[in-house]
This record gives structure tokens, sequence and C-alpha cells, in this order.
């Protein structure tokens, strides 16, 4: 396999997923999957509870089959192989340790069973406990150890046969935190020093947005999005991964032309209106962040009256909910406390905002469909 | 860099362990289908054998329900069904009462010695079913010395079936109560407590329905046991007939096979009720107790505590004299006319033509049950529970691993004699070996070690094997390294459960033994039957003794080695 991984072309995705289906009974968990990943890349797999990101992870390892589908790892179909003549090593988010071994004998596992020499499963033990940043820890038992430790002690062990692509499954939902914003920077910074491509699942969209190369949004069994953090985050394909990933606004309109639309009664432009044509109602979004206040003149493109009706206080901003005074349109806006300051934002005060053309996403999606998922 | 993730192991290490991955497979299939074609042939195809020939006539020829109507047919069996009935609910209303108060000190109440009295109210799960029978005759038979408390009637039907059945049937109903009871929210008594309720309305209203499942669960347990046991009618039943003498007198005494399968088929009736309103029990049970409820802790009360030492006291006290009674008279020359110490009644040659050979054919049946039931039940409750190779086989193995249960051994006994004593099946080379005795016993106490090692089993992390498999790590070698460390606990537990129940079972090995295969638990039904009380008792005392003394040790190993040993459990 490593010649073949060696030799192979550049261009060929190191793992590639082609219609892959998944059932339990009559609930489809995976619908007509189709996914690549190249070599070293760190993907993550992000949605909510549910929507089909552990069992993928899972038939990719072959732990659980999927029931149709193709998945070609290195160039290799291994589709029905199971789990063992696949090459990955994978982390639980229970940590998964063996409790009657010591860390040092879970790290050597993978390696007793193909025959290593002592000293050499010694030496590779140590290494990478090192790398994990836990050395001289080996001879403990994992209760001795607390949840970050043993989830590094995991990590080592899923590595220790230096697999050419790694599995976390959630790992870092058990951990407090203060251990979880530690352990994620130092993952991240493994996976780039060794290389090792990765794929992890998450329904954390922070965790997805800091660690990821590449980010897989996925909802009930399909995905709805593959991008850069920055893709999924400033241009989200659906209303879905709008809301999920971020938080966003939305409201009812009406395209009026090309790149115009209304909502209740005000016309606004947008930069990209999906090449839907006039007439057509869609779903408007909007980011907190994007509601500008300073240099807002009445006269501009894209300029409302609002209402301040509510303001939240999150520390280093404030989330206010505006209405707009034409329409009674609500919308979330997030000033900093330096704005706040400067603006004199008060409660009930009348503010002129600007929505910037660039800032207002378009989805296909009523506005009702949306709502109506959401209650489910 | 130069540290890791490069994938220096050399390709042929990862070509060769790839080649071997399909065996793994083979292996859990292979296990999983010995485990079905065992289980086939311990449980299924005798339950089967004994249902066909309930509904065939002798020369094998099939005739519907003839049987049972000549059965019901018969005033004298039927008077024995009623006599059988009348027992078990007689004994289920004693014993539950009586069993409920014990459970209730034991959890409920700040009395001192919990320990002990636990320990006491287990004692007779030690000894075979008729000692506390022996012990009766003893007291209140025709030479007992309690003979006036009965004013006139006599301890030989009835009276004494009943008493033992409840000395016998005690422990079982502490067992599921004390459970019951247990798994209380202590938040419920104390929101009752600020609402100023009465002590007697927080127990109709929160104590009893919290317990009410435990307490449905222990009635039906108690009433199968009692109407399937086989040893108490027989020492002590006198001319009183039950459903299970009328069993052993037409299968062993007249030979009539059909009568016994049908009294056996009836049998099987209230088992596998009792059996299916306990599985239903037990799921609203979990239920009732939400994962935030908090343990109750009883407070101390001089009154309400004094009161229940003198219960328990009284109670344990019976309990052991029970026991107790068979043992003392197993030391005494002549009842009751020499007290006088003597060891006569242990030099079994005299009363028995096989000697001293049933205890410890009995001892090494018990082992080997011990051992190889141990072996077989959890590493089948593995393959079913951890591999998942043939989900529709484990699926069926694990069905008929619940089976057992839910058939009485008297029952399970004449399915034996029926499948394995059959003249066209090659396996009647066994009937009446140390063989059929072993897999009888394993097959007979099957689902309740099964369930043992699957809860075990399920307390282990479940992504352990996926790990394995993700290291190229073959599952055998995560069991052997991981799996029966972490269970060593239960497996010592199921092993103990085995070796116990083959020391005491009567009801199963009682149509399966050969004349070199003699149990000590069916020479003491054959030397009371002979009129040597005193021997009988002698050798249930040493059933007993044995008994407990494996228990002890179980003890000592749980507590010393495993502690030492097993240090990684804590932190």
């Amino acid at each position: 396999m490593v010649s073949e991984s060696m030799s192979a072309d550049a261009e060929q995705p190191f793992l590639q997923i082609d219609n892959m289906t998944k059932r339990f009974g009559h609930f489809t968990a995976l619908d007509q999957i189709s996914l690549q990943i190249h070599s070293g890349e760190f993907v993550c797999f992000l949605g909510p509870s549910g929507c089909g990101k552990t069992t993928l992870l899972r038939a990719i390892a072959g732990l659980d089959i999927q029931d149709e589908g193709r998945v070609t790892m290195n160039g290799r179909d291994v589709s029905l192989a199971p789990p063992a003549d696949r090459d990955f090593g994978i982390v639980f988010q229970s940590y998964a340790l063996f409790p009657n071994l010591t860390v040092a004998a879970n790290v050597g596992y993978g390696l007793v069973n193909q025959r290593w020499p002592q000293r050499r499963i010694a030496e590779r033990v140590a290494e990478l406990l090192a790398l994990v940043g836990l050395p001289e820890q080996g001879e403990k038992y994992p209760v001795q150890l607390s949840g970050g430790q043993q989830q590094r002690v995991a990590l080592a062990r899923a590595l220790a046969t230096s697999p050419g692509l790694l599995l976390l499954d959630e790992p870092l939902s058990a951990l407090d935190a203060r251990v979880r914003l530690r352990l994620r920077e130092e993952i991240r910074d493994l996976q780039r020093r060794l290389g090792v491509t990765t794929i992890m699942v998450t329904h954390d969209q922070e965790e997805a947005l800091t660690m990821a190369d590449r980010i897989v949004v996925m909802n009930h069994g399909v995905i709805e999005q593959i991008g850069t953090p920055n893709e999924v985050y400033a241009r989200p394909a659906t209303a879905f991964v709008a809301d999920f990933v971020g938080t966003m606004s939305f409201f009812e309109g009406t395209l009026t032309a090309s790149n115009q639309l209304t909502v209740a009664g005000i016309d606004l432009a947008c930069d990209d209106d999906r090449g839907l044509s006039a007439g057509t109602r869609v779903t408007v979004g909007l980011r907190p962040e994007e509601v500008r206040v300073r240099d807002v003149a009445p006269d501009q493109p894209n300029t409302l009256q609002v209402r301040v009706e509510d303001l939240e206080y999150l520390g280093a901003f404030c989330r206010a909910r505006l209405r707009t005074i034409a329409g009674d349109v609500p919308i979330l806006a997030d000033f900093s406390a330096n704005l706040m300051r400067d603006m004199q934002i008060t409660l009930d005060r009348t503010l002129t905002v600007a929505l910037p053309a660039s800032s207002l996403h378009v989805f296909a999606t009523p506005i009702d469909e949306l709502t109506a998922e959401e209650a489910a | 860099m130069s540290v890791t993730a490069t994938r220096q192991p050399t390709p042929d290490i990862s070509r060769r362990r790839a080649s071997l991955r399909p065996s793994e497979n083979l292996v859990a299939g292979a296990l999983v289908a010995l485990l079905c074609v065992f289980l086939l042939i311990s449980i299924a195809f005798p339950l089967y054998a004994l249902l066909s020939k309930s509904v065939l006539n002798a020369r094998g020829e099939f005739v519907g329900l003839a049987n049972f109507a000549a059965y019901f047919a018969n005033p004298i069996l039927v008077t024995s069904l009623f006599n059988s009935l009348f027992i078990a609910a007689l004994s289920t209303v004693i014993v539950i009462p009586l069993a409920f108060t014990y459970a209730y000190a034991l959890t409920r109440t700040c009395m001192p010695a919990k320990p002990l009295f636990y320990a006491l109210a287990l004692l007779p799960l030690f000894a075979p079913s008729l000692m506390s029978a022996l012990s009766l005759v003893y007291i209140f038979g025709n030479q007992g010395f309690l003979r006036w408390m009965l004013f006139g009637n006599t301890i030989y039907g009835p009276i004494g079936i009943v008493i033992a059945q409840v000395t016998y049937t005690f422990p079982h109903a502490v067992l599921i109560l004390v459970t019951a009871l247990g798994l209380s929210d202590g938040r419920l008594y104390e929101v009752a407590d600020a609402l100023g309720t009465s002590k007697t309305r927080i127990f109709r209203t929160v104590t009893l329905p919290g317990a009410q499942y435990g307490l449905i669960s222990a009635a039906f347990v108690v009433f199968t046991l009692v109407i399937t046991d086989f040893g108490i009618p027989k020492v002590i039943g006198g001319q009183y007939n039950v459903l299970a003498t009328d069993v052993y007198r037409a299968v062993v005494g007249q030979q009539n096979f059909e009568m016994g399968a049908v009294v056996g088929m009836i049998l099987l009736v209230p088992a596998v009720l009792a059996y299916s309103v306990d599985r239903i029990v037990n799921r609203r049970q979990v239920a009732l107790l939400s994962a935030r409820a908090v343990p109750y802790q009883p407070a101390p009360k001089k009154a309400r505590d004094l009161g229940f030492v003198v219960y328990c006291l009284v109670v344990a006290f019976l309990v052991a004299a029970a026991l107790g009674v068979a043992v003392w008279a197993s030391f005494i020359q002549y009842w009751p006319y020499n007290l006088s110490f003597t060891t006569a009644n242990y030099n079994f040659p005299r009363f028995e033509p096989n000697g001293w050979n049933p205890y410890f054919t009995s001892v090494k049946m018990a082992a080997l049950a011990s051992i190889i039931g141990t072996v077989v039940i959890f590493t089948g409750a593995y393959v079913i529970e951890k591999t998942k190779a043939f989900p529709m086989a484990r699926g069926f193995a694990h069905f008929l691993a619940m089976l057992p249960v839910a058939v009485p051994g008297l029952v399970l006994g004449l399915g034996y004699v029926f499948f394995f004593n059959a003249p066209w099946n090659p396996l009647n080379i066994f009937y009446a070996t140390l063989t059929i005795l072993v897999v009888n016993t394993i097959t007979h106490f099957f689902t309740v070690s099964h369930i043992t090692a699957l809860t075990a089993l399920k307390q282990i992390d479940r992504e352990f094997e996926s790990v394995s498999a993700s290291l190229k790590v073959p599952f055998w070698n995560t069991f052997r390294r991981v799996t029966v460390p972490i269970c060593l606990p239960s497996i010592l537990d199921i092993a103990v459960y085995l070796f116990i129940n083959a020391m005491t079972t009567v009801s199963a090995v009682i149509f399966l033994y050969g004349a070199q295969t003699k149990l000590a638990s069916i020479s003491i039904v054959h030397m009371d039957e002979a009129g040597f009380i005193a021997a009988a008792a002698a050798m249930a005392t040493m059933i007993v003794a044995t008994s407990i003394a494996v228990k002890v040790l179980h003890i000592l190993l749980d507590r010393f080695f495993l502690a030492r040993f097993q240090f990684w459990r804590r932190r």
C-alpha cells in the first residue's frame, strides 16, 4: 500500500466515496453521499446530531458497512473490507482506553501484534508519548489520568501504527471547555506536523471552523456544503448551513429583478441572486456582524431606519434586536462595545443602518419550509 | 518530522496481517455456530422431544391431545394438580410478606449487622431444597421434639411441604425484593416529608408503588419454584400428591412417559408465565428510576430499628434452624433417644451401596460444570454481544440462551430422558454418563449466567473492538488481554453460581444419573426413601459445607486477590 501511495498521481484523492447510502430500517442515515478527501487534508464532518456524520465516519472505517456505494482508499477499493484491512487509526469520544493496561501498553497495543521487537516498541511508545505531551507517563493506568490526558493517550495509540488516515469521532466532546480549547490546538498542530490525512466528526461549528482545512456540512444524511471554513461561513450554500454555522437572521423576500429583491416593502440590492428569476419567493439571510452603523448616509442604497428593541450584553459586544420602522422586520445585529459608545446606541433609539449588498444571502428555500423544519 | 506518520511499518507486515483478516469472521462465525449447536442439543431438541412425546402414544403415533384428556379424566392426577396449585399459592402468600419485611429492614432501616442478616437469609441457597424438609422431620416428625405443636396433625403432608417451601424460597424472594427496595429515589421521600405526609401514607404512596414490580416478580418466581420443586414433597409430602412427585412416579416408577410428558407440559405453564411477567416487570422497574435519582438514605430511629432487629433475629433464626437441625441431627447417635455425638452417619457405605462416591461425583460434576460452563457461557456471551458476524445466528443463539430459565429442572430432565434416551439418537451413548449430567446442569443454569456475562460485557466500552480492529489486532487477542481481565469478577460469579447450583440441584438430574454417576443430592433422596434419615442429613450437610466453603473462597478471592491485582479499577 505504501509504494502505491508514493507512486500515486498527486491529483488522485486519498479517499474517495461514491454514492454511499446507509439505511437503518426505514431511516436513511446516509443518502447518496459522494466525497473526495486529499492526502494530508484535515476535514471536518459537521452537523447536528442524527445528521449521519458519525455513520459516514464508521462506514469509512468499515465498522458499519454501507448498504450501497463505494469507498476507495489510496486507489484501492475497500468498500467491503473489514476495518483491519483498511489503513486508519481512530479516536473515540469515550477514549476507549483499555483500563487494565498501562498507558504504554495501550499505546503499544497495535505494535505488539505486528511482532515488533520489544525494544523498538518501547522506543516507539516513548516517542509517541512525547509527541502528545505525556512523556514519562507510560507506567500509569488510564484511571490515573485526567480526561484530556486520556484523550492524548488515545491519540498516541491511534497514531502508533502510522496509519494513512486518522479518524476522530467527536474527540473533544467529553472534555471540559478549557481542556477542549487547548487540545483543539494541539491536535491541529500535530496533524500539520505529521501531515496525516484526518477526518474529524463534530457538532461544534467553532471546532470545525478553527481546525479544518475543509468542512463537510451534513444534514438529514445528505451533504449540504463542502468548503473551506471561510467559504462555509461567508458563502453558505443553503439556508441550513447559514443557520448552523454562525448566526443569521432570515427574512421572507421576493426577487424583483436581477440582483434586486424586496423584503416587507423595502427594496434591497444583493450581489448574488443565484440566478433565480424575478418573482421567486426566497429567504434572505443576514449575519448580525454585517449590519453597518458607522458612516451611513440615508440616501445610500440598502439603508433603512430601525428602532433598537432589545440589547443583549455579551461581553465584548452586544447583540441587538432591531426592528425596521417601515415593514416591521426584525433584524439581529452585533455591535462592538466601541461602536455602542461612539454611536450612543441605547434602547428605543432609532438608527439608520446599512445592509451591504454583499452580505445579503439569497436562498431558494421559502422561509416557512425552513421554520417548519426547525420546529420538527 | 522524523517522529512518525511517514508510514514506516514495512508493507509485508500489513499485507501478511491483511491476509489473516477473513479468518476473524470465520472464527467468530464458527464460535456462534458451535454455541447454536450446543444450545440446540442441550435445550431446543429436548424441549421438542417433550412436546412431541406429550402428543404421541406409547407406540409413537400422533394422538393429539388424547394424553391431556386422559390426564384430566383421572381424578387422582387432577387432585395432584389442585394440590400443587394450593401449596404454591399458600407458600407464596406466606413468603412474600415475610421476605418483604426482611428486605425492608435490610434496605430502609439503620438496623445493625445488616450484612450478617443478609447472609443468614441467603443460607438456604447453599443447600438442596429438601434439606429443610429433613429438618422438619426431626422437629415435627413422628419422633420430633415439637410434634405436640401440630395438635395431632402430621408434618408429612401439606403443612410440612409449605413450611419447607417457605424456607427454600425465602432467599430468592429476599434477593429480588432487596434489589427492588434498593432502587429508590430518596428525593421522593424528602418531598413527601416536606409536604408533611404521614409515615403510613408515604409507605402507601411512595414505598409500595416503588417496589410493586419487585413484589410481582418475586411472587411469580416463588410460585414457580414451589410448583416445580421435587425434593421437598418427595421427602415430606407423605400421601399428599403433587405434580412434581407425579412426574417422578410416572416416569421412574411406571415408565409411563406419555403421562410424564403431559405433566411436564403442565409444569411448563407457570414457569413460562413467570418468565414473561418477569421480563415485562424488569423493563418497567428500570424505567421507574431516572438517572438523576438519589438513593434513599435511612435515618436512625431507635424504636423502629429495634423492632426490625427483633423481627430479623426471629426470621433468621428460623431459617438457620431449618438447615441447622439437619446438620445437628447428622451428628446425633439415635434421635431423639440418644443425643450423644457421633460421626457414624457419615459412614455412608453403611447406608448407600455407592458409599462416599456420590459426594465425590457431585464435586467432580460441579467442578466440571463450573469450569466448562463458565468458558462456554462467557465466550458465548462475548461473541453474541461483541462480534458482528452473522447477526441472525447471534440473535438465534441469544434466544436459545434465554430459554432455559423458563424451563423447570424437572421438565428439562424429562426432555433429556426423551431426547437422549431415544434409541434412534446416536447421542444416547451419553445417557447416564457424567457428560450428560454436566451438560444438563450447565443448561439448567445457563440463562442467569448468560445474563450476568452480558451485563458485564455491556458495561465495557463498546468501541474496544473497533479500536482493536483499527490496530489490526484480532478480537481474540483483545478478548484475552482486555475483556477477560476486566470481567474477571463476573466470571468468578458465574463459576461459583454454577458450582453451587450443580451441588444442590436434584430435579433435573434425578432422571439422568446412572449407577456410576449417582450424585450426592440424589443419594439423599435414596437414603431418605430407605429410612436412613440421619445419613441423608449427613450427606446434605456435606453439600452445604462444600457450597459454603466454595462461596467463602470466592469472597476471599474477590477481596484479596482481585483487590490486589486489579488496582487499575481504582484511582
